[in-house]
């Protein structure tokens, strides 16, 4: 079965193709630039840019899989969470391709998509897991018993881990979005300059929080001055302090379920401070972790493309309307039974 | 020729079926429902037709202006139809098709189609017929303030489209002695933009899936 996956929930247009005998054949990303000079997504600009990239995409992955729109079986787009306006393209789009096409449609959840993305590597993790989702919009651990059996463990009570960094960037004068600028700068501060909390570690459970550690970026560079080096040495504190708090938590979370199976996934897991950290954690507990490639930890439609496959495999398709649900509990879904 | 056309450009939404000559509309009045709606409008309206998508000549879509998620539904739909079929689409000016209803309907000739854009403006345009019964603009379509709108040069004219409900006012100063009557309860709908796209169609005017996309005439969206 060959599924065309479209991911349109935030600043990104993503399509693929997932093949079930072949994998992953083809996925094309067009990352939204539109939105730097606002400082912050746009989401009336994100809509108007779906709109324009979603098909030339399309026939991107198309070409570049030798295959015509009639050799697709079915189609599956992001329906939340996300921005309502963004979400409405990608999914008004793949349902009514698939209407004319007369094969079925599926609405995915992203954040499916995302603890799923391991499955399209070489080695995929078993059921069941622990899934870290770290990301620009979500900071969530979630147990995983099967494809849309879903319980949270834990997630961030305000800030996500991908928007404390966005957001800390900016502060410290890197643009935006500026997370990967930030942990770049990181790797050249002192690490015994500053040290700032480790946010909800003190307490018992798998929640975090992360929006205090601005706050406690910007008040650091007030009191500090703004002497050469002093914003590598704040990066590298916040860094420290992100990394440490995400890996607490997933030993907690570990020893918690008992589980010893750990994915982490999101824009975040591509931090290679963090993968490094992570499985430092995992050896000690005599676990494993999976993640994605890096291209499929940020949003990607091949993602989408795979956890569409998996649900229209198990008989799932939509009724011929779409919508899409801004929010939208992962706990809501239906689990598939195989 | 047959040939599909939607509108969701406004809080009504409307499919209709063109089949040589013979229209057949659905038509509801459903705010933030067109997304739920607009598909099954379409294939019941094929159904009852017993004609496939494929076998169709065109598309047509109200492509704007009008609300700016509407108007994206409609396109993405006609995207995703067109794509999955090959076939030509005409996007359609919501504002003509608001004229060409009055046309169709009421035989007024001249017509001022004005829909409300918030912020204090009206999406305008101005539409005469031209002996074959099919409305074509007089003016550059805009979005301005009512005490702004451009006028046609002289004759009489009907007003059309809810903006002179919400504008009344300041439209009926504005224009003036132009106008001779107004009916603001009108929405565009698919019927005429139907009518309008087998217009266009014949005339070798319809684009590719990918350039079936919303005309919004507001760019400044950030304040």
């Amino acid at each position: 079965m060959r599924v065309l996956g479209l991911e349109t929930s935030c600043d990104e247009t993503g399509v693929a193709i997932y093949d079930s005998d072949n994998g992953s054949l083809s996925h094309a990303l067009y990352s939204q630039r539109v939105h730097a000079q606002y400082g912050g997504v746009v989401p009336e600009l994100a809509s108007r840019d779906h709109v324009l990239k979603t098909l030339p995409l399309i026939k991107t992955v198309l070409s570049e899989s030798r295959l015509k729109a009639r050799d697709i079986h079915g189609i599956a787009y992001t329906a939340g969470p996300g921005l309502i306006g963004a979400l409405l393209v990608g999914a008004s789009i793949g349902r009514s391709l698939a209407y004319a096409l007369n094969v079925p449609a599926v609405a995915v959840h992203h954040m499916e998509g995302h603890l799923l993305a391991p499955m399209l590597e070489e080695h995929p993790p078993a059921l069941p897991f622990i899934a870290l989702l770290v990301s620009g919009g979500h900071t969530q651990l979630v147990r995983v018993d099967g494809v849309g059996s879903y319980e949270m463990l834990g997630e961030s009570v305000d800030d996500a881990a991908g928007e404390a960094l966005d957001k800390t960037a900016k502060l410290l004068g890197l643009g935006f979005p500026g997370g990967a600028r930030l942990a770049e700068l990181a790797m050249s501060g002192r690490t015994d300059r500053f040290r700032f909390p480790r946010p909800m570690t003190d307490r018992p459970g798998l929640d975090f929080s992360f929006s205090g550690l601005k706050t406690y970026a910007i008040n650091t560079l007030k009191e500090a001055g703004d002497q050469p080096g002093t914003r590598a040495d704040i990066a590298r504190a916040f860094m420290d302090a992100v990394i440490d708090t995400l890996a607490i938590k997933c030993r907690r979370a570990i020893q918690q379920t008992g589980l010893r199976t750990l994915v982490a996934a999101g824009g975040v897991s591509a931090n290679h401070e963090l993968r490094v950290r992570l499985d430092k954690v995992a050896k000690e507990m005599g676990a494993m972790v999976y993640y994605p490639r890096l291209e499929f930890c940020t949003d990607n439609g091949a993602m989408i493309a795979y956890a569409g496959y998996r649900r229209l495999a198990a008989g799932m398709s939509e009724p011929l309307a779409f919508g899409a649900q801004p929010r939208w509990p992962m706990e809501s879904l239906r689990p598939i039974t195989e | 020729m047959k040939l599909l056309a939607i509108d969701t450009s406004t809080d009504a939404c409307s499919a209709a079926l063109y089949i040589d000559g013979d229209i057949k509309e659905l038509w509801e009045l459903a705010p933030r429902r067109h997304a739920e709606l607009i598909l099954s409008m379409i294939d019941r309206l094929c159904q009852d037709a017993g004609v496939g998508v494929r076998s169709l000549d065109g598309l047509a879509f109200g492509r704007g202006p009008g609300a700016f998620t509407g108007l994206r539904i409609g396109a993405g739909v006609i995207q995703g139809i067109a794509f999955g079929t090959n076939l030509p689409v005409v996007p359609v000016s919501s504002l003509a098709a608001l004229a060409q209803g009055a046309m169709r309907e009421a035989n007024r000739e001249n017509v001022l189609s004005a829909l409300d854009a918030r912020l204090g403006e009206v999406y305008w345009g101005a539409y005469a017929c031209r002996g074959n019964g099919i409305m074509r603009g007089v003016l550059a379509e805009c979005a301005c303030l009512p005490s702004e709108v451009p006028l046609p040069g002289h004759g009489r004219w009907f007003g059309v489209g809810n903006g002179w409900q919400v504008y009344g006012e300041p439209l009926r100063l504005r224009v003036g002695a132009l106008i001779s009557g107004v009916d603001p309860g009108r929405t565009p709908r698919a019927h005429d933009v139907a009518l309008l796209g087998v217009d266009a169609l014949s005339r070798g005017e319809g684009v590719s899936a990918e350039e079936a996309l919303p005309v919004y005439l507001r760019d400044q969206v950030v304040r």
